[in-house]
């Protein structure tokens, strides 16, 4: 039987009966309205459904219907420059058709079916193919090249491949054994898209931001997580994070936060031009929102979402670059299911499989050999917010996010009072990818950059110790040797690490520029020294 | 036909459990006739098979499980708007509080509102003059933001809140509806704001809530949510703008503890159900502007933090939902100083795109950052001076002592009645960075200082 019947419902959870070929995770349509649902738990004869929308005025006896799919995203042009909701809607089109509140039950496609995109095949007929192969390309956007691969689980020879020209989503561009392809294709969000094979990260990711490309550099494919209190800066962080990092692709994914600071990316990034191509930063560009007011399980489906289709660009070969703003939201939905299932809590009430789903997360992040035959390589760095509550670190997310992330840009509270920005605590930081993109960075912003930050960081740490006893006792009591230590710590404090974000010219600096500012500093301080 | 059970079996806190149900929807709203005739109405929080758990939204008191009659009315909770509301006052459930007549609906909406799309949102950048130079000059709130006001037992939140009502303006001079939601708050103070909305004559032009400390506990969670759907009517139905002040949100979290706990739900931290963020976010995230409409609904929260701790989950979730926070310091009120703001650790996440040229002044940004650059370090010499001594500080460090002093004492300090404009409040910022020497300031064009440097307050 493929419809079942609610049996209750409390929030965003419904559990339906006699439904018994249901599967786990699997897509169901809930009520007379068909709300979606996806099925997390299964108990006899009862089928748990966390509902992805407001369940208000569902109630007992309505009907569950199967659909037989998992949670998935659609892959495909049209992704690019778009924002959509937790569970892939496009908010355009719901504006479209509820108006500017969100209403329920309302179904609307990823991609746009009608438009037409100009494909230009690469297969040839008769060639043997397998998953990710590429068929041909789509120029989606002046300089984004969207390739149509062959989706992961298929192979065969291809028996036909349409011939240059336009063509919409849905129409056949290839047969690969009979199996009809189009240049969409779907993907479950909770299942990693498969890689040839992982490898360890060498490249930098550049920033433009001084404390974290010189200080605290995050690898290509790396992972990062940036906690901090609210007020200390952590959105702001992010979001320079999506305009400046020299990645290909960027997906940002709002999780649980404020509709406003959307709304503020959605107006920017169509404005903001991107240094390397000169084209608006949304052109690069994928928004995935599930503000804190939109219904929790769907929050808890945005990451999947947003990391699912990272994983289809860096399948293509290009760099992505993936935001999570906020895990901890997410965490919290997460939270909130478990304790509608009334499972057993553990740490602060959250589940204990919190730190297991945390770190699967993380790990799809990396430097990869893709699949195909043309050995691409492909880059996913994950970056994630952590909002610890009280700015208390020793909180189960925190801990958990820092076990799997190797970038630690520790935000501060008491920095962010002083106006200090970014308020990356450079004493508590620290990134571990310090040894493998050594080489890069050395080649790429100058000779000696590793000694400098080294010399650079020495002189931050003595300026913590030296800055006790000057409580103490006074400036005026210091040796001229740890006098002009305090000095260029100030200077590296004041004209290094602080950078304005919302100045046009101080937003990014270039590696090369970085390495002249902080040689200049530590040139001057040892020639100085060297006099006294 | 709308069926009427007498199958009450349980009653915990203000939750109901009704048996032997049949075709009830979750979130419904319900009507329950006590013995005594009296009606009182509650929402499906748990709806089974056979069996409904009710929260109710008044008092239990008094009620018999026996002899009462549950009516399930098949929609969900909705509040009759129209323009005259406006000048009225009403209880937590939504019915009049003063002798006026029932308002008549121009249409009845959902309380609990939809989430606004993000893309359907327009960003709020429109200065708003509060006459608060803590405000107005380093923490500036603009139309559409929601700002709290993080507080502490005993100190002047009420005073402040009151005076933004009176003060607040656009610059435009166009003037705001006000919408008053307080929840457990004492007699006196629900008294100080309808005395002080009668004095300015700003009553006909708001709608207030009033849920007092001896009120029934569970009103406390539909009272703002009543108060934010007339904000919606007015605002986005009405064009106005709208400027809606909830207090205490402090009573509003003690409430939705108290249901969770009768619910008997896993607590997340300090006994505070787990999803409380997401809770509070339902009612925060009800302020904004919407693309072409001309209303908007800005927030003005109060509540009060536990023991002046920030890290309590009710301030800290808060604080995580909402645009910044003005942080009242019970320091500063000990020193005699009104407003007693805090200013370093205070915030408004959208001052950037509401101050500069055109909004309020070109040297905005400088003068702001200037001040609490020079701030910050003249507390940290104040410390500094506590341990060696004043004679032992720099002539420099002196002069950042003063600053320190004079800023509190000239702009942080001012009148409950007076009203700064912006030029007099950036102005005096001037007047207080010149305490210092020229090679000293850092974060101000030279442009700047040369065309406003000199400038004095009148």
């Amino acid at each position: 039987m493929k419809q079942g019947r609610i049996k209750k419902v409390t929030g965003p959870l419904v559990v339906a009966e006699n439904i018994s070929e249901v599967k786990m995770y699997e897509v169901v349509r809930v009520g007379n309205e068909k709300i979606i649902g996806e099925v997390i738990r299964i108990v006899g004869e009862d089928v748990y459904i966390q509902v992805y929308e407001d369940t208000a005025g569902v109630g007992p006896g309505e009907p569950v219907e199967l659909t037989g799919e998992s949670l998935s995203v659609e892959l495909g042009p049209g992704l690019i420059a778009n924002i959509y909701d937790g569970i892939q809607r496009p908010l355009k089109d719901l504006v479209e058709k509820s108006g500017a509140f969100i209403g329920r039950g309302i179904d609307c496609r990823a991609l746009a079916s009608e438009k037409k995109w100009h494909f230009k095949p690469k297969g040839k007929n008769g060639e043997e193919v397998s998953g990710g192969d590429i068929l041909g390309e789509v120029q989606e956007k002046e300089f984004f090249v969207h390739r149509i691969m062959v989706p992961p689980t298929i192979n065969g020879k291809v028996d036909f491949i349409a011939e240059e020209g336009d063509y919409t989503i849905d129409e056949i561009i290839a047969k690969i054994d009979g199996q009809e392809i189009k240049m969409a294709q779907k993907w479950p969000i909770r299942e990693p898209r498969p890689i040839k094979k992982k490898m360890i990260p060498n490249t930098a990711l550049i920033t433009g931001q001084r404390v974290i490309d010189t200080f605290f550099p995050i690898a290509k494919g790396g992972t990062g997580s940036v906690p901090g209190p609210f007020g200390s800066g952590k959105t702001v962080v992010q979001h320079q994070f999506a305009k400046w990092s020299d990645a290909d692709v960027i997906i940002f994914i709002g999780c649980g936060e404020r509709g406003n600071e959307m709304t503020d990316l959605l107006n920017e990034f169509p404005e903001i031009n991107d240094p390397k191509t000169g084209r608006p930063l949304m052109e690069r560009t994928v928004l995935v929102a599930n503000t804190s007011n939109m219904p929790v399980a769907a929050r808890e489906a945005s990451v999947y979402t947003g990391i699912t289709i990272a994983e289809y660009f860096r399948d293509m070969g290009y760099s992505v670059a993936l935001l999570a703003d906020s895990t901890s939201r997410w965490a919290e939905a997460l939270r909130e299911i478990s304790g509608r299932l009334e499972e057993m809590p553990g740490d602060e009430g959250y589940p204990a499989y919190l730190g297991s789903r945390t770190a699967a997360f993380y790990e799809r992040a990396g430097y990869f050999k893709c699949l195909g035959k043309d050995d691409r390589e492909g880059y996913l760095t994950v970056v994630g917010a952590v909002s610890p509550p009280g700015g208390d670190l020793s909180e189960p997310v925190t801990q958990n996010t820092l076990r799997v992330t190797k970038v630690f840009w520790a935000l501060d509270s008491a920095l962010a009072y002083k106006r200090h920005f970014p308020a990356i605590n450079w004493l508590n930081s620290y990134s571990l990818y310090d040894s493998d993109i050594k080489e890069f960075l050395e080649e790429k912003g100058g000779k000696g950059f590793n000694d400098l930050r080294v010399k650079a960081m020495k002189i931050l740490q003595k300026e913590a110790a030296l800055e006790e006893i000057v409580r103490l006792v006074g400036v005026d009591s210091l040796s001229p040797k740890d006098q002009l230590l305090l000095k260029t710590a100030k200077s590296i404090r004041e004209d290094f690490l602080h950078q304005n974000a919302f100045d046009e010219e101080d937003s990014y600096t270039s590696l090369e520029k970085q390495y002249l500012m902080i040689k200049e500093i530590i040139d001057n301080h040892e020639n100085y020294a060297k006099n006294i | 036909m709308q069926k009427i059970y007498k199958t009450i079996t349980e009653s915990a806190g203000p939750l109901l459990v009704v048996d032997g149900v049949e075709g009830i929807k979750y979130d419904e709203l319900v009507e329950i006739e006590t013995q005594d005739g009296k009606i009182k109405r509650g929402k499906v929080l748990e709806a089974s098979k056979n069996q409904a758990v009710i929260q109710v939204f008044e008092d239990v008191r008094g009620m018999n499980l026996k002899d009462s009659k549950v009516k399930f009315l098949g929609k969900t909770m909705k509040f009759g708007v129209s323009l005259d509301l406006l000048g009225r006052i009403f209880d937590g459930a939504g019915k009049p509080k003063d002798s006026g007549p029932e308002v008549v609906a121009e249409k009845y909406l959902d309380v609990a509102g939809l989430p606004l799309n993000p893309q359907a949102r327009e960003y709020p950048d429109d200065f708003i003059q509060t006459g608060i130079s803590t405000i107005d000059g380093l923490n500036t709130l603009v139309r559409g933001q929601k700002l709290p006001i993080f507080s502490g037992a005993g100190l002047p939140h009420s005073k402040l809140a009151a005076q933004i009502a009176r003060q607040a303006k656009v610059a435009g001079g166009e003037e705001f509806s006000i919408v008053f939601g307080a929840m457990g708050i004492t007699f006196e103070e629900a008294e100080f704001f309808i005395s002080e909305f009668k004095k300015t004559k700003a009553i006909s032009k708001s709608v207030m809530f009033m849920n007092l400390a001896n009120d029934p506990v569970v009103e406390r969670i539909t009272l703002p949510r009543i108060a934010l759907t007339v904000a919606e009517y007015l605002a986005f139905e009405k064009g106005q703008h709208v400027l809606v002040i909830l207090t205490d949100m402090t009573n509003y979290c003690e409430a939705l503890r108290e249901v969770s706990a009768s619910r008997k739900e896993v607590p997340g931290r300090r006994g505070y159900p787990g999803y409380l963020y997401t809770d509070l976010s339902t009612i925060y995230e009800r302020a904004g502007k919407i693309k072409g409409q001309k209303g908007s609904i800005t927030q003005i929260p109060i509540l009060t933090m536990p023991d002046d701790d920030i890290t309590h989950p009710i301030p800290d979730l808060s604080g995580y939902i909402t645009e910044g926070q003005i942080l009242l310091s019970r320091e500063i009120h000990n020193k005699a100083i009104y407003p007693p703001v805090d200013v370093l650790p205070s915030l408004s996440r959208l001052k950037d795109k509401g101050i500069g040229e055109g909004k309020t002044r070109e040297d905005h940004a400088g003068v702001l950052n200037q001040l609490f650059a020079f701030y910050a370090r003249g507390k940290e010499i104040r410390e500094l001076a506590l341990v060696l001594g004043e004679s032992a500080l720099t002539e420099t460090d002196k002069k950042y002592l003063q600053f320190a002093d004079d800023f509190e004492r000239r702009f942080v300090a001012q009148g409950y009645e007076e009203n700064r404009s912006i030029e007099d409040t950036l102005n005096l910022g001037w007047e207080l960075i010149n305490i210092l020497p020229r090679e000293e300031i850092k974060r101000l064009k030279p442009e700047h200082i040369e065309k406003y440097g000199k400038n004095k307050t009148n």
